[in-house]
């Protein structure tokens, strides 16, 4: 590390060439970290989804519901461990904008199932006491100032009560939070009995059933059992894992992972031109001092060392500077106040992103820096003179 | 050649030979010299002659064709470029004419530079870079850059550079050349001095006969040998 006053002298030769350069280099890696949140958010789920998790829900569309009596049948079904399910309950909270999933749910048997959050014993203990008790989601209790004891109005948009009041009241017995990474700390959840006597739209129906099978690689196979079991009845399923699930989902926005891998090639290959031109310009503009450097005795290695250095410098600097602001402005949040519960910079895609800046300053380095090596001192000084 | 002492540079037979088109230019040809250790030699001859090509040869950044070039014992047109590199950074200082200093580091860290081939601490380098600036007075220059020094302040600290590892043998390629008659006798005081008072072996080509007469002897270099006397 010796050299790195020399490197960073280089770098400082011309100013404002460097600084347009990393200017770039910063630009197309912020362009990365936010585009791979956004891609995250929109395959939200499936990287976290449990392999040893089914979704059950109506055959023609994840809108239209399941009795409850399913239920039974597929816990018989051997290999299954337990059954759950949700609704889509659609409400608002104070304002349309506000877009948090509200649920209603078992409570010990969906947090059984959803073993990745963790809400604390006596919380649990609470909500089972508490027929209008809800639990929320870390992210959506900070973002509302929720505490424990709070009162929460939900306006229901689908599920009026049976007076035709559309303003439902809730209980704030406990919040969950979740140490994996990307889950989805923004929902929240209600009694599933609580609501069913309340409502009279839907009575013994609910949204979809999650399924926790004993072994994932039977997975697919409990899911083709469930649904012959239902064939041919008014309510016919479709059940497959999470993942795919999930997958089909974001599927309807488009390949988004392809998209991206296309923007970030076509930016990469633009920075990878820019840079190498910067290194090799201010290579050939040194082919003297070069000289003068191997004539004191610098190897040809360490002369490699110097110009890779420079642009691996220059990369990792102006790219970590980038991927720095894109993941303090991902950690302020979803940009679009709710359309992306799951707005994070995963740590996969942070690795990809210091890998690439390497990558980068390997790639723009290794022509000039050979060029370099392969100087002959006596020709480099005579050009000089 | 009368040499009391041991001998330090011994060339024997070295030719180099360039290709230029279709015909091949010996601009070296079975070339001897004998330099003892302390001596101040000055080369002289017309240009093209090849006096920068020899100081080449002597200092390892170039291989005779054919022939041998001995230092202190060492055959260096033999070593491989990786111990030739290393042979440089311990045992020659070249002082070019253009002073050739990196533009972009101050006095201080240009004089540092051979040193960031050593093992030393970043101190011991600090200690060594002082006494060299101090040795050719610009001790109060440390933090200058190349573009705010004169001339011959810009060749001092090249020259500091050249001995700031304490090499036994300085090569000078008109280090003279570029300055005015003022600024050039000080560099050559300044060369007398490391050459009297700490021994350094100092070859130095040069077009000016003021400063040869500063030289313990001079050579001529014609037809690709050298001569003791000026040719015709
Ligand atoms: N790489 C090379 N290829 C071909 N010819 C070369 C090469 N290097 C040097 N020469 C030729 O060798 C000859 C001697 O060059 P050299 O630089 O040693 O001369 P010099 O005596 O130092 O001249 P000057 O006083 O002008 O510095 C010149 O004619 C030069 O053109
Ligand atoms: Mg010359």
């Amino acid at each position: 590390m010796k050299f790195l006053p020399i490197i960073w002298a280089n770098l400082k030769r011309r100013k404002l060439r460097t600084a347009l350069t990393m200017a770039s280099v910063l630009i197309a890696f912020l362009l990365f970290g936010y585009l791979c949140a956004i891609e995250e958010a929109m395959n939200a789920g499936i990287n976290v989804a449990g392999a040893d998790r089914l979704i059950v829900r109506h055959k023609a569309s994840i809108i239209q519901m399941l009795p409850m009596s399913h239920k039974e049948r597929i816990q018989q079904i051997p290999g299954v461990q337990s059954v759950a399910h949700a609704t889509w309950f659609g409400g608002i909270y104070q304002e349309p904008g506000n877009l948090h999933a509200q649920i209603p749910v078992v409570p010990e048997e969906y947090f059984e199932i959803y073993d990745e959050f963790i809400l604390p014993e006596e919380q649990m203990k609470k909500w089972k006491e508490t027929k209008t008790g809800a639990v929320a989601g870390r992210t959506t209790a900070d973002k509302f100032g929720w505490k424990i004891g709070d009162r929460i109005p939900i306006q229901a948009t689908i599920y009026e009560k049976e007076n035709g009041e559309q303003m439902w009241e809730f209980d704030l017995v406990g919040i969950y939070d979740s140490d994996k990474e990307g889950a989805d700390t923004t929902q929240f959840f209600f009694r599933h009995d609580y609501f069913d006597e309340a409502q009279t739209f839907a009575e013994g129906m609910i949204g979809w059933y999650l399924v926790k099978v004993d072994d994932p690689d039977q997975a697919d196979a409990i899911a083709k059992t469930i649904d012959e079991q239902f064939a041919n009845s008014t309510f016919e399923t479709k059940a497959e894992t999470e993942a795919a699930f999930t997958r089909g989902f974001a599927a309807q926005i488009g390949n988004i992972t392809a998209i991206m891998i296309a923007i970030m090639s076509a930016v990469f290959f633009t920075i990878l031109l820019v840079a190498g031109n910067t290194i090799a310009q201010s290579v050939r503009e040194r082919t003297e001092e070069i000289g003068v450097l191997k004539s004191l005795g610098f190897t040809n290695p360490q002369v490699l060392a110097l110009v890779l250095g420079e642009s691996c410098f220059l990369s990792t600097l102006a790219g970590g500077i980038g991927l720095g602001i894109a993941f303090w402005l991902i950690s302020m949040g979803d940009p679009t106040g709710g359309n992306l519960p799951i707005f994070y910079l995963p740590t996969r895609d942070l690795v990809t992103g210091v890998i690439c800046m390497i990558l980068l300053g390997l790639l723009t380095g290794i022509a000039p820096a050979i060029q370099a090596t392969r100087l002959k001192i006596a020709d480099a000084l005579r050009r000089a003179a | 050649m009368s040499e009391n002492g041991e001998v330090l540079v011994k060339v024997s037979g070295a030719d180099k030979v360039y290709r230029r088109g279709s015909e091949d230019l010996h601009i070296l040809d079975k070339l001897d010299l004998n330099v003892p250790k302390g001596e101040f030699l000055a080369l002289m001859g017309p240009s093209g002659s090849g006096k920068s090509t020899l100081l080449n040869l002597l200092g390892g950044i170039d291989r005779p064709t054919n022939g041998s070039v001995e230092i202190g014992g060492d055959e260096i047109s033999m070593l491989s470029d990786r111990k030739l590199a290393w042979w440089r950074s311990r045992h020659v200082g070249f002082v070019f004419q253009m002073y050739n200093l990196l533009p972009v580091l101050t006095a201080a860290r240009n004089v540092d530079l051979p040193l960031l081939l050593t093992n030393l601490s970043s101190k011991q380098r600090r200690k060594q870079v002082e006494l060299a600036l101090d040795a050719v007075g610009l001790s109060h220059r440390l933090d200058h850059y190349p573009r705010q020094l004169s001339g011959g302040e810009q060749q001092r600290v090249g020259i500091a550079r050249a001995i700031v590892t304490d090499p036994s043998i300085l090569l000078c390629d008109e280090p003279t050349g570029d300055l005015d008659r003022h600024a050039g006798d000080e560099i050559l005081d300044l060369l007398d001095t490391l050459n009297r008072e700490q021994g350094k072996t100092i070859i130095m080509v040069t077009h000016d006969p003021h400063a040869s007469a500063r030289a313990s002897r001079t050579l001529y270099m014609d037809e690709g040998k050298l001569k003791t006397e000026k040719p015709e």
